[in-house]
């Protein structure tokens, strides 16, 4: 009889997974809580490195899962897990399922701004989220305040509840910094005209391409870059959005209005990570995200016989890394069910 | 004896690690751990209305000097804080900046009493 593999989280990573693991031979039942697959992706417009459109992405994944014949459970969640027979058994929605293997990838949420007060967001409507500017870019690249004007001053906030003792989150979310660039280029793409200014602790691009992206971003798109953190924004009678930094490099402090904050948001684990791992009593790592069997040579595996994890439930990712990492854990996965780990 | 010759020996702009003045530093580091953890981000400078409207080095470029060992230039600045503590709220570090303040007087104090840190 095919061994049974149950996949929770129907992200990159969940999605890419299941149609490995139905290519190497196993039944797969991927439950995603969603009406669709792809997670975050759905929320993108461009993707860096290469500003393709996250939707090609979207589809490659959709495609590979339909030909697959994975089950997909649309709209499911899992409300308990236990063991049964060496395996598990899963109550997935209205379901039940016996599996010899569960995957975890329940992905990352981003780090709700609102907790971080000083900035204003949910309070002036100029401050922005890097979600939300995605969203416009995906609208059809509208850019707008909350005067329906074009924006003529943007900032780009960096480590929003990332690398901040004050919201608990200490560690660096890794894409955020690429993103603010990316993002940039496309402000500037769109309004030619306006000024854009990132506000940065440490620029760290550390992605091949990225260093490319960032010269790109000052050569041909002239944005402008200011090492300090953002203290606080607070709102002018005009609804426009004024910003205090110091000048780390001028050695003085600086105010600057601007008519659009964008917030780079950070990543959290997600909600349904956070749940699995305590309905599984599975390990965490310092900042609450799922941990590995070992750090360096089992990263697929918990301290759970039988469990895996793969994708942002394990730590802040790129979309190639997640790729890398679900099929990294489907090799895992097939070790174990076919018997070749101790 | 002070005749002047109309030229000097001027002094490098070098920051001279090798002779630099450690005493302070050291001090605080032992009783203000939390600010070796500094990255220089400035957020406390942002905030702070004396660093806004006078020329005060705040907690940022004051941690500067003191890796530095320029202990006077310190000395000059240190009685502008108002220990407000907004820098404080801010610091993504942790910081206990007021702290710092309060090590930093008391230190200086000692220095100049020639009393051992
Ligand atoms: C603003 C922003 C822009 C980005 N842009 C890029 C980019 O341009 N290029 C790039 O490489 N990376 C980018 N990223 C990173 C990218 O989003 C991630 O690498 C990728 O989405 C991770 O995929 P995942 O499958 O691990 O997680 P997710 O996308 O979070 O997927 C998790 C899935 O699990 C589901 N789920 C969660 N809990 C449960 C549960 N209890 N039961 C069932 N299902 C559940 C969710 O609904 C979701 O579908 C960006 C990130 C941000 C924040
Ligand atoms: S990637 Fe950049 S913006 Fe994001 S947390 Fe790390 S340093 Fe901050
Ligand atoms: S405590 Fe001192 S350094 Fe800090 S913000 Fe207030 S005045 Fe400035
Ligand atoms: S806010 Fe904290 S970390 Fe940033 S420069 Fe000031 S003391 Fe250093």
């Amino acid at each position: 009889m095919k061994k049974h593999v149950f996949i929770i989280g129907g992200g990159v990573a969940g999605a890419e997974a299941a149609s490995q693991l139905v290519k190497m031979g196993f039944d797969v039942t991927l439950a995603e809580k969603e009406t669709q697959i792809g997670g975050k992706l759905n929320q993108w417009d461009r993707l860096f490195p290469s500003k393709r459109k996250a939707a090609e992405v979207l589809d490659f994944i959709n495609k590979n899962l339909v030909d697959s014949k994975a089950r997909v459970l649309f709209n499911t969640e899992i409300s308990k897990i236990s063991k049964q027979n060496g395996g598990y058994k899963i109550y997935a929605g209205i379901e039940e399922c016996t599996a010899d293997a569960i995957l975890i990838s329940t992905g990352y949420d981003v780090f709700n701004a609102r907790i971080k007060e000083e900035y204003g967001y949910g309070i002036y409507e100029n401050v922005i989220t890097s979600v939300d500017l995605e969203e416009m870019f995906r609208n059809g690249n509208k850019i707008f305040n909350s005067n329906k004007e074009e924006p003529k001053r943007i900032g780009f906030v960096h480590c929003v509840g990332s690398r901040d003792e004050k919201v608990g989150n200490h560690y660096c979310s890794q894409v955020c910094c690429v993103t603010a660039v990316k993002q940039a280029m496309e402000v500037k793409e769109i309004l030619p005209r306006a000024e854009v200014y990132c506000f940065y602790m440490d620029l760290r691009m550390f992605g091949l391409q990225f260093e490319d992206l960032y010269r790109e971003s000052q050569e041909k798109w002239g944005v402008n870059f200011i090492r300090g953190r953002v203290s606080e924004a607070a709102e002018n009678i005009d609804g426009t959005i004024l910003i205090k930094v110091e000048d780390t490099l001028a050695g003085r402090p600086l105010k600057m209005k601007v008519d659009l904050l964008v917030l780079m948001v950070g990543f959290v684990p997600s909600a349904g990570t956070t749940e699995i791992g305590k309905m599984l009593n599975l390990d965490l790592t310092p900042e609450n995200f799922l941990k590995p069997a070992d750090e360096h040579l089992d990263t697929s595996s918990t301290n759970l016989k039988g469990v895996f994890i793969a994708g942002t439930c394990k730590s802040p990712k790129t979309i190639a890394d997640t790729f890398a990492d679900a099929r990294a854990a489907t090799l895992k996965i097939k070790e174990f069910l076919e018997g070749s780990e101790k | 004896m002070n005749q002047d010759w109309g030229y000097g020996i001027n002094k490098d702009r070098q920051i001279d690690f090798d002779r630099n003045d450690r005493r302070l530093a050291e001090y605080i580091r032992k009783y203000v751990p939390s600010y070796k953890l500094c990255i220089s981000c400035g957020a406390c400078t942002a905030t702070c209305s004396t660093a806004n409207l006078t020329d005060f080095y705040n907690i940022r470029r004051l941690n500067i000097f003191l890796m530095r060992g320029e202990i006077d230039e310190i000395a000059k600045h240190i009685d502008k804080c108002m220990f407000c503590g907004k820098c404080e709220l801010v610091c993504p570090r942790g910081v206990n900046t007021r702290q710092v303040i309060l090590i930093m007087k008391e230190g200086i104090k000692k220095i100049k009493q020639n009393e051992q840190l």
